[in-house]
């Protein structure tokens, strides 16, 4: 049995997934990315190792994702984030079509083929208005834990209007409309909407497609889920392991090498 | 990858020295009439009617090329910081404000000393030129000629000689030429001489043609040259050796060059797998890094909408009719100037004859936060050519002199995405 991993290394948090033939998952982990990034790489690898009862030889094959993809240094290939949150979605949901994958620092729509392959894709640019780190910000600036953030937001009924498009500046804007008496959970459901407005707007760029499937950290934000199928008006595939579909994805492109590598070369097919 | 070296014998190498020793001699020209107390005429990239001042030995400025070289100098951030302290908006054109900055420090440039602008001479080709002169009208009270080029700007929709529409649109462009040439007489003293721009005329048909065969010799596999690298320095010969017999030379001697690496097989790159179109202006911040982001994964620029819109169309190889320069010129200029514009607003039906001609794999968009002129309408140039053909597509942002708003690691991440989508393409096609 050979088995496959992927690691993958994001701004906030490390994922590691590791896979086996039947592409089931046998092992996983997530930690903080923290400062040193070759170390968050490595230690995630040794968790979700631990978590799969598996011994570093018994792994085949390693790749690497992520902004910190070139610093898993024990990896054997790196595939970008992108590549991987696509294949990752079709594989847990075949007939996903659109992926939106929310991170801690940016947010990314990709349009895929019924093979997993990128047909397109399109990130924010340059600025971290309306990802996680947005999010972690208004609960941090309220503080909220942030898995209360969405539940609280859907408790709102009339949504104050988020004007900036600047994650500090927008800290600003929420404690002002606090002070001016409005209801946290009317802020905070802006705050959702404002995000879900600027992921829709990248979707909108590569074209949405059915079926649509959420994946990365923020997909665990109840009230992200519920704005973004609103906003579609389609209904929005959610894992429970969406947080580690970027790292699944880069564990399947192991997988495939593995399989790959077993083939019998076409010289020795027709020899 | 690294850049073919292997054969260095014939002419292999000669338009890059070349084109760095004109490039420098000009400067050093500017600098002698900076030097000297005189001014020049300030032109622009898309219409520069250097034929025209030439007849005049007004000498040319162009203040894009002198912006964008302090970018790829590195120092572009301590002009735009200079024009930002003195109240520019960072949302305002990085040309326009390294441009305000290099006239606050009286002319100081990496390249040497910049004469101040004796005259300004545009063309509505770029909306920001007209409120980038008037800076100079109130700092120096330059006399300002803006050339009004007609014609329909839609793609398929151009009219051309013999059209009646096209001849009332020549004569509008001559009439206004005349009153040129009389400005032309007042700031420089001279008087005009129609012989001399027969001559200068000349030597633009013999760069036009020579930059039209360039281009072409690049649907060589592998391609001759980079598009976005190699060719943006025979780009500056083009533009400050227009109507000069050196540039003539330059570009006769390039074609000479590109057709021995072709005919040689030499490429831009040693193990070329990609072939690729650039569409916009290039992220000089990052000038080299930029397309080593391409060439790692064997990706080569062999064709860029840049090199037609910033040569002010000369891409289109227009030949001046040298036995009636006056009536040509206005021809030459209406039909260059609008072919530049095509090339940034209606470039699909260009980009879409690329492909097949010059066996383009994928095309990069490349969208600059500081020009709107050339950024809007790229993602509605993008749909139309993905809707018309099913090529592979990248769309980048970054911008040509504001390292502030250049992410090298998001560009990366894009581009590797980009590659591996090419790459999933060619095995699903069975390449």
């Amino acid at each position: 049995m050979g088995y496959g991993t992927g690691v993958d290394v994001g701004s906030t948090q490390t994922k590691a997934v590791i896979i086996d033939e039947k592409r089931q998952i046998v092992g996983r982990s997530l930690i903080d990315t923290g400062a040193n990034v070759v170390t968050a790489a490595k230690n995630a690898y040794a968790k979700a190792l631990s978590d799969s009862g598996l011994q570093e030889e018994q792994i085949d094959y390693i790749v690497g994702t992520g902004y910190g993809r070139y610093r898993v240094t024990f990896g054997d290939i790196q595939v970008t984030e992108i590549s991987c949150h696509g294949r990752g979605a079709v594989h847990m949901f075949p007939d996903t079509r659109t992926v939106v994958d929310m991170g801690g620092q940016d947010t990314k729509a990709i349009r895929v083929s019924p093979t997993g392959e990128i047909l397109d894709f399109c990130m924010n640019d340059k600025c971290a208005a309306g990802t996680g780190r947005f999010l972690g910000a208004v609960a941090a600036a309220f503080e909220i834990p942030l898995q209360d953030l969405g539940a609280m937001a859907l408790a709102g009924e009339r949504p104050v209007k988020i004007a900036t498009t600047c994650t500090v500046f927008a800290e600003t804007e929420v404690l002002s409309w606090l002070s001016r008496g409005k209801k946290l959970e009317d802020i905070l459901l802006g705050v959702h909407r404002s995000s879900v407005s600027r992921s829709v707007g990248l979707m909108r760029r590569v074209g949405i497609e059915p079926e649509v499937t959420f994946t990365g950290g923020v997909a665990r934000n109840v009230g992200m889920v519920t704005g973004l199928k609103d906003a579609v008006d389609l209904p929005v595939n959610v894992s429970e392991d969406s947080h580690y579909m970027g790292a699944l994805g880069a564990a399947l492109f192991a997988m495939d090498h593995i399989l790959s590598s077993r083939l019998p070369a076409a010289s020795e097919e027709s020899a | 990858m690294s850049t073919q070296t292997a054969d260095t014998e014939g002419p292999v190498g000669r338009g890059a020295s070349e084109g760095a020793r004109l490039f420098r001699e000009w400067y050093r020209s500017l600098d002698a009439v900076a030097q000297r107390g005189d001014g020049a005429a300030y032109v622009f990239v898309m219409g520069s009617l250097a034929e025209l001042l030439r007849v005049f030995d007004l000498p040319t400025v162009f203040p894009e090329v002198n912006s964008l070289q302090t970018a790829v100098r590195r120092v572009a951030h301590e002009y735009l910081n200079e024009a930002e302290d003195y109240g520019y908006s960072p949302d305002i054109c990085g040309y326009v404000k390294a441009d305000v900055a290099l006239q606050l420090r009286g002319g100081s440039h990496p390249m040497g000393q910049i004469p101040k602008p004796a005259l300004a001479v545009l063309t509505n080709a770029c909306n920001t030129y007209i409120k980038w002169a008037e800076i100079w009208e109130r700092m120096y009270q330059t006399p300002v000629f803006t050339l009004d080029v007609p014609g329909s700007r839609a793609s398929g929709r151009q009219t051309w000689p013999g059209d009646p529409d096209f001849e009332r649109d020549r004569e509008y462009v001559a009439r206004q030429l005349k009153d040129l040439i009389s400005l032309c007489e007042k700031v420089s003293g001279k008087p005009f001489d129609i012989d001399r721009l027969r001559e200068t005329l000349g030597h633009t048909n013999a760069m036009n043609r020579g930059w039209k065969r360039v281009l072409e010799i690049n649907r060589s596999v592998p391609a001759p040259f980079n598009a976005v690298t190699d060719a943006t320095i025979s780009l500056g010969v083009a533009n400050g050796f227009r109507g000069t017999l050196e540039g003539a030379t330059y570009f006769s001697q390039l074609v000479e060059e590109m057709e021995y690496k072709a005919a040689r097989g030499i490429g831009t790159i040693q193990d070329e797998k990609h072939r690729l179109i650039f569409v916009g202006v290039p992220c000089y911040p990052i000038f080299r890094r930029f397309n080593e982001m391409f060439s790692e994964w064997g990706g080569a620029f062999v064709v860029s909408t840049y090199l037609w819109f910033a040569s002010g169309g000369a891409s289109l190889g227009y030949e001046y009719d040298l036995e009636r320069p006056l009536e040509s010129l206005a021809e030459g200029v209406l039909i260059s100037v609008r072919h530049a514009m095509d090339c940034m607003f209606f470039q699909e039906q260009a980009l879409l004859e690329s492909i097949d001609d010059y066996h383009i794999d994928g095309v990069v968009y490349h969208a600059i936060k500081s020009c709107r002129t050339v950024s809007t309408g790229l993602a509605d140039n993008r749909r139309a050519l993905m809707a018309a053909r099913d090529v592979a597509s990248l769309f980048v942002e970054s911008d040509m002199m504001d390292k502030r708003v250049v992410s090298e690691a998001q560009l990366k991440n894009r581009v590797d995405a980009f590659f591996e989508g090419l790459a999933s393409r060619r095995q699903t096609a069975g390449v």
